[in-house]
């Protein structure tokens, strides 16, 4: 007799669509330990296989249904220093929750909400303590970028008894946590007490510092005197479409969009950075960058708010709890749908997208069935903002000022060895987007954790 | 934070203020900008780098008050801070021996213009400076650029100062004296630079432009700043901000400037209204 999986409370869809807030609400204390002694306890555990970060999955569920919440949450910390943003954003059911043995016949363990439940509990019970670090080893690590594979790659460093920098472009730490997912998926105050617990290890954080301008990966070892460089600088330049029209007043990338809003707080009443609040807003893209900017135009005040996307639901690589609540807010997909040209009206100001029908072809190098044009079926989507969510590329900065580091000729990305993070110059490391292009949050940081692990090595023999 | 250790008010609505960043003035070449945000809540603006001393660590930023976030700027006293500076960025200025170098500046294009002309200049060049503005009164640096290059010619609108006219009717004059140049820049409002770099680029002088789109983060990550450059996009933080005049979408770059004018408008008038409410 199996329990059936307990969901998590949300918001009601009609009224988040019209705000900032976050969806989901968690679970109290009785839902997280009945839904952890659906547990089954596995002696080989697959659901820790399943993790790039390898979290001690049964141990802290186990404690959970014991009703001891913070050593759970103690637990996670051992091996995945963000727990309260991995159980919001981590597409647990691709990973681990896609390996529980309860999902074999039924719904597997909600891994994700037990995670953020407990990291949620330590946090707000103000018990958050700090782990064993090593003493001072002496050596200086540069830490490029304040995302989620810098932000895991600092915390495992000054663990190990690193003095560690991380320096970050922008004037808030975070990188695509704050500037690119919105409040309503991750609350910004929970990104600030996560870097905060980092600041308390012992970790600085230098903001607006540009590495590559301000000083190059070189100058951190000649002149400031870094004994190890990790890159965790991020995927970078927007993809545009190269469609006529795109450079209209109105169309915007996603990661412009997204800034303007999340970082540069447009949402408030007058704000600093304005944004264009489309009354009819269109997105372009499949993923969960193109969910959250759709998302973000409803909540923006948006009353039509519109994903076009080239193949359908089945190809579309955003997380389906996502698609899932960009439909209950009443997102529309326009589906097997591609914009051939942007329109706009004399002053500039968009006011449609002209699309093509496309039907699934023969699977392409990805696998996925390759989307061709359907013939003379265009049409025109009436709308004043576009939003384009198909992708980045990686950032030149790093890449074009560092001699010596080995950059791939098709993607522009730095070339890493995946398992370890070296790269081809001696006490540099990478590792996240820059290195695999746009990937997931916990990726980043199993790239980060993983380069740590070099960088003990190489530097201390460890 | 970078300390305000001067502040001067070299026009009606534009401002110099020497700031402390050690590390930028080591770094910055011509051509180069920063990115500020004078408050907590201000926007992020890009202003180019008009000076710097790498041995007393500062740089001097040269602004027109503009919106809310420059009229924050402004009213930032000497001594106090600005919240966030970052920088230096773009790309900075090919310089080289070029021969004959002319440099054409119009309002507050000037002061980005400012570094180049010294750097062209200390390269061995031959430097003709042309600056122009709407009055006497808005002419900037006259003093400062006079000592940096050959040859300074100015334009006024109204002829209360240099040549009554603008900085293109100057330039008209030199050709029909026969002057050549070999290479060009040109920084100013954006009609000013079509107008005149289609007479420079028709003169068949290699043409230089230096682009200030809407930026926000200025690292490359928004593409805000997107411009047409051979019929291309291109992104001013990383890829310029200066490009080949004779290949840039004019018309497309105008428009886009002129994306959040009403938005400017509205938070300019709050800004006041803020200001008198609380005075």
């Amino acid at each position: 007799m199996t329990v059936a999986r307990i969901a998590m409370k949300e918001q009601d869809p009609v009224v988040r669509a019209r705000n900032f807030n976050e969806v989901p609400y968690g679970y109290t204390c009785d839902e997280a330990k009945s839904e952890a002694a659906r547990c089954l306890k596995c002696k080989k555990p697959l659901c820790v296989d399943g993790c790039p970060v390898n979290v001690k999955i049964p141990e802290f569920i186990g404690l959970i249904a014991a009703g001891d919440f913070v050593a759970a949450a103690r637990k996670i910390k051992e091996t995945n220093a963000l727990p309260a943003i991995c159980g919001r954003v981590c597409p647990q059911e691709t990973q681990c929750e896609a390996r529980c043995v309860l999902g074999k016949k039924g719904e597997p363990v909600a891994i994700g909400n037990l995670e953020r439940f407990a990291a949620d509990t330590e946090r707000e019970s103000g018990s958050v303590a700090l782990p064993q670090k090593n003493p001072p080893n002496g050596k200086r690590a540069a830490v490029v970028g304040s995302g989620p594979a810098g932000l895991t790659c600092a915390g495992e460093l000054v663990k190990a008894g690193f003095d560690v920098t991380v320096f970050e472009a922008l004037h808030e730490a975070g990188g695509v946590l704050v500037y690119g997912i919105p409040e309503f998926r991750l609350p910004k105050a929970i990104v600030k007490k996560e870097i905060e617990y980092l600041e308390s290890l012992g970790v600085k954080i230098v903001k607006n510092f540009v590495v590559g301008r301000t000083a190059t990966v070189d100058d951190l070892f000649n002149e400031e005197k870094f004994d190890a460089v990790f890159v965790g600088s991020g995927a970078g330049l927007p993809s545009f479409m190269g469609i006529k029209g795109e450079n209209s007043i109105g169309v915007y990338s996603a990661n412009e969009y997204l800034t303007r809003s999340n970082l540069m707080k447009a949402y408030v009443d007058n704000p600093s950075t304005p944004i264009i609040k489309g009354k009819r807003v269109i997105t372009v893209g499949g993923g969960n960058v193109a969910m959250d900017s759709a998302r973000t135009a409803l909540r923006l005040g948006a009353e039509k708010s519109v994903i076009v996307y080239r193949r359908s639901e089945a190809e579309m690589p955003a997380r389906a709890a996502e698609i899932h609540h960009a439909k209950e807010e009443g997102i529309e997909f326009n589906l097997l749908c591609n914009p051939v040209e942007i329109l706009a009206a004399e002053n500039g100001a968009v006011t449609g997208v002209k699309c093509a029908r496309m039907e699934l072809g023969e699977p392409d190098a990805s696998g996925r069935r390759r989307p061709v044009v359907v013939n003379n079926s265009e049409f025109v989507i009436d709308c004043d903002v576009v939003i384009i969510a198909i992708g980045n590329s990686p950032n030149p900065l790093i890449p074009d000022t560092t001699p010596g580091l080995s950059i791939s000729e098709r993607h522009g990305t730095i070339v890493a060895n995946e398992a370890d993070g070296r790269t081809s110059k001696r006490f540099v490391y990478a590792g996240g987007d820059i290195v695999t292009g746009a990937a997931t949050v916990i990726l980043a940081m199993g790239a980060g954790k993983a380069a740590a692990k070099s960088i003990v090595n190489d530097l201390t023999g460890n | 934070m970078a300390k305000i250790l001067e502040k001067e008010r070299l026009s009606e609505a534009v401002w110099r203020f020497r700031l402390h960043a050690p590390r930028i003035a080591r770094k910055r070449k011509a051509g180069q900008f920063v990115i500020l945000r004078p408050l907590e809540d201000s926007e992020r603006i890009p202003l180019t780098v008009a000076g710097a001393d790498p041995e007393a660590g500062w740089i001097d930023i040269i602004f027109q008050v503009m919106g809310k976030t420059t009229m924050q700027l402004r009213d930032l006293p000497e001594g106090a801070s600005v919240r966030d500076l970052a920088g230096p960025l773009g790309k900075p200025t090919h310089i080289e021996r070029f021969g004959r170098a002319l440099c054409v500046g119009g309002g507050v294009g000037v002061a980005p213009l400012y570094p180049i002309i010294s750097a062209l200049f200390a390269a061995g060049n031959h430097v003709t400076t042309i600056i122009g503005a709407r009055t006497e009164e808005l002419i900037i640096l006259e003093d400062d650029i006079k000592a940096s290059c050959n040859r300074l010619l100015i334009a006024t609108d109204d002829g209360s100062h240099g040549t009554k006219g603008f900085v293109s009717d100057v330039f008209k004059g030199l050709t029909e004296a026969g002057e050549k140049f070999d290479v060009a820049f040109v920084i100013g409002p954006v009609i000013m630079m079509k107008v005149t770099t289609a007479l420079t680029v028709a003169a068949g002088i290699k043409t230089y432009a230096s682009l200030n789109p809407i930026m926000i983060d200025g690292t490359g990550m928004c593409g805000g700043c997107r411009v047409t450059v051979n019929g291309q996009t291109k992104f001013a933080c990383v890829d310029g901000p200066e490009f080949d005049a004779s290949q840039i979408a004019w018309d497309e770059t105008v428009t886009r400037l002129n994306a959040y004018k009403s938005f400017e408008a509205r938070v300019r008038e709050n800004y006041h209204e803020c200001k008198i409410a609380n005075a």
